[in-house]
């Protein structure tokens, strides 16, 4: 029975609680893009550098906090300044939108020049944050660090394996939650999210019987602004903050979206615990693991690992690649891409 | 007619004139990652390297009172071709007379294989460190003033076996770097009679390293090699580690060593160790009290001082810009025998230089180049102590 709490304990430390988390931050990510694909209908490459606009606009407000002496206790300050940052982030997102989507917007522009176009803000936002906060790391988490330290848990239970939850995890699972039966509800619940859903399913017909489109794309942008800020912020919160990292974070998010299928919020969501789940199940090394459930003499020396963590990349673009050769339009029913 | 050639004379003249003033001046290029994964470290190293130009420049010695202008251009750090037509720009449209750089090892192979070596440009690395480029061929024309890997994969070595750790568990980061430094520390480690768990590559700038920290912590040891970068993948493995319970002491080699790492990660990484280039050399703090607005302590900060001087003397020894010319004078420059010359003596060197004398460049790092022109390899032995980096001792 000792056995069994230990290899469930060493599970949960090192593959349930960071893949939890890590699904977490990336469904948010993935969620604010599949709503763009969905209602604006195109890839927007600049997600990721809007994350990084965000929260770096979070992290600015939270060190003027942090002068004027405020704090939430045990809770990072940074959440304080999120409401601010995600105000301030859309007025910079609804301004990009005015100097640069709206132009195609009225032209009817091709999705795949939206696409472009979305790689230049990228770049643009990109140089913007790095220009005002710097290239280097920003550590901005504050409060406490832990819910249950390793040790704790060891001294606890007895154990011989501890489990660790970091605020910013437990953190990061509760707002998802709650972040995510928020857009539903008002997606489905309320006339704006109604008519967003309207103008996503036919865009002719949503102006016929009288939605604004402006208003359409405005709150859409809107929230993903909001989306990409608290994706951000608590991702920063988790590990830390660097514009090079949140560039790279674009990866897995277009991942975990396309597998969900593009559109979908739902999707997305799934999507992202695919990716972040098949990623530390398949390349974690079963050797200790196995050591508390087999009888000695069957352990060998190997590290009973499926792959190498060289190929922790490859294992969600296989997934990537499976899915749309078997599903194109992934796993829930997307757009397609 | 008489008038014509005489205006044509004259349009010669002048356009010949406005040629030599043009290579009055000598360009030299800095050829860093002003981004990338070591974008942090590149703000000191750029500034060291301007710092020996500009003091060269200044002091209106080199060959015949000549200034010298930094060039600069980004290597990326990772993105080869990048870097490659980065080098081509400097080479072939700012006509550079040397160039300062690569920085991260897999960038300068490609920069050197691919242009360097077919345009006969010299390069001088401050920080390329992998044990392949000791062997790649190079016409001569490659030399590096931070030491090949090779020689700190046996300083590491000694490092953990006097603290008595026999069995470590090793990461490094998924590039020629790591790989080179994770290899040569294996062998050396090995040899030495320690066992190494696991050897695992982690990927720079990913969101996420639980996978890789869950597969260390699995196979085990008393403590992790880290042989990363430190505002990178390295960083998010000590601090994953750490939130896990996987480690609790680290052994951080030259990439790891920064003050941003403790910094960052806070008094949890106290009794972590490891070794950087460096030396106690009266040079190293020497160029510590003239760097301004930078940071000389920095990683391969001193060594991006000294590749830049080296070119420069280098230069002036053989009495021209000509790659294939000084390129036989720089090993000679570095090494005895001669007048020692240390940083904020650049202007000495040149004097001595060009009175047919002969110098042995010491400068920050202590340079004495071995080999194909590598640096033979000083080290500093540091150990994290309340929080900042604290120097134990030299290797």
């Amino acid at each position: 029975m000792q056995d069994l709490m230990n290899a469930f304990a060493l599970f949960s430390n090192f593959v349930l609680v960071p893949a939890i988390a890590y699904g977490s931050q990336l469904a948010l990510g993935a969620l604010g893009v599949t709503l763009v694909f969905g209602i604006l209908r195109f890839s927007n490459f600049a997600h990721g550098d809007t994350m990084a606009f965000g929260t770096m606009i979070t992290i600015l407000i939270t060190w003027w906090f942090q002068s004027l002496g405020l704090s939430l206790g045990p809770l990072p300050t940074a959440l304080l300044a999120l409401p601010f940052a995600i105000v301030l982030c859309a007025v910079f997102v609804l301004l990009t939108d005015r100097v640069v989507y709206k132009f195609y917007r009225e032209k009817k522009a091709e999705p795949v020049i939206y696409l472009i176009a979305s790689v230049g803000v990228m770049f643009v936002t990109n140089g913007i944050v790095r220009f005002i906060i710097g290239p280097d790391d920003q550590n901005f988490a504050d409060g406490e660090r832990f819910i249950i330290k390793a040790r704790e848990f060891k001294q606890m239970t007895g154990l011989s394996e501890g489990i660790s939850i970091k605020v910013s995890q437990g953190l990061t699972v509760v707002t998802m939650i709650v972040v995510v039966a928020a857009l539903f509800w008002f997606l489905n619940k309320t006339r704006t999210g109604k008519s967003m859903r309207a103008y996503s399913d036919n865009e002719d017909l949503a102006l016929l019987s009288g939605i604004s489109p402006d208003k359409v794309v405005a709150v859409t942008w809107i929230i993903a602004a909001a989306l990409a800020t608290i994706a951000g912020t608590l991702y920063g919160l988790d590990k830390s903050f660097k514009p090079f990292t949140y560039f790279q974070l674009l990866l897995p998010i277009f991942a975990s979206a396309i597998v969900g299928g593009l559109g979908n919020p739902l999707g997305a969501i799934a999507g992202a615990f695919v990716i972040a789940f098949s990623e530390i199940l398949v390349t974690y090394a079963y050797k200790r693991f196995a050591g508390y459930l087999l009888p000695e003499d069957w352990t060998s020396g190997g590290l009973l690992q499926l792959l190498s963590t060289d190929y922790k990349f490859a294992v969600s673009f296989i997934i990537l690649l499976l899915v749309l050769l078997f599903r194109p339009t992934g796993i829930f029913k997307g757009t397609g891409v | 007619m008489k008038k014509l050639v005489l205006s044509s004379a004259i349009a010669v003249g002048l356009s010949t004139a406005a040629g030599s003033a043009m290579a009055d001046e000598i360009k030299l290029g800095v050829f860093l990652g002003f981004t990338g994964p070591i974008e942090s470290l590149v703000v000191n190293m750029s500034a060291g390297a301007e710092h020996a130009i500009a003091e060269v420049s200044e002091s209106g010695k080199l060959l015949d009172g000549t200034t010298v202008m930094p060039v600069r251009a980004d290597t990326t750090c990772v993105d080869a071709a990048a870097a490659t037509a980065a080098i081509e720009r400097l080479i072939t449209s700012d006509k550079v007379a040397g160039v300062i750089g690569g920085d991260c090892s897999g960038v300068t192979t490609a920069a050197l294989t691919n242009v360097a070596l077919p345009n006969g440009m010299v390069m001088v690395s401050p920080s390329a460190t992998s044990p392949a480029l000791s062997t790649v061929e190079d016409n001569g024309l490659f030399f590096r003033t931070a030491p090949s890997d090779a020689r700190q994969g046996v300083v590491m070595t000694d490092v953990i076996m006097d603290k008595g750790y026999k069995e470590v568990a090793l990461t490094y980061t998924n590039n020629d770097y790591g790989k080179g430094l994770a290899d040569a520390f294996q062998t050396a480690f090995e040899a030495a009679g320690g066992s190494v768990t696991i050897s695992a590559a982690h990927e720079d700038g990913k969101a996420d390293y639980s996978a890789e920290v869950g597969a260390l912590a699995s196979a085990g040891g008393e403590v992790l090699v880290v042989a990363g970068y430190l505002d990178q993948g390295g960083k998010g493995i000590i601090q994953s580690s750490l939130d896990t319970g996987a480690f609790e002491t680290f052994v951080l080699p030259d990439g790891m060593v920064g003050d941003a790492l403790p910094a960052a990660i806070g008094s949890d990484l106290n009794g972590s160790f490891g070794q950087v280039p460096g030396t106690d050399s009266p040079g190293a703090a020497q160029l510590a009290e003239l760097a301004e607005g930078y940071d000389a302590t920095s990683p391969f900060a001193a060594e991006s001082y000294d590749a830049a001087a080296l070119i420069m003397l280098a230069m002036q020894a053989a009495g021209s810009t000509d790659p294939s010319k000084y390129k036989d004078t720089l090993m000679s420059v570095a090494n005895a025998p001669g007048e020692e010359i240390l940083p904020g003596e650049l202007a000495k060197g040149l004097e001595i230089l060009a009175g047919g004398g002969e110098i042995n460049y010491v400068g920050a790092s202590n340079v004495e180049l071995i080999g194909a022109g590598e640096s033979a390899g000083n080290y500093r032995e540091i150990e994290i102590k309340d929080g900042a980096l604290s120097t134990v001792g030299y290797r």
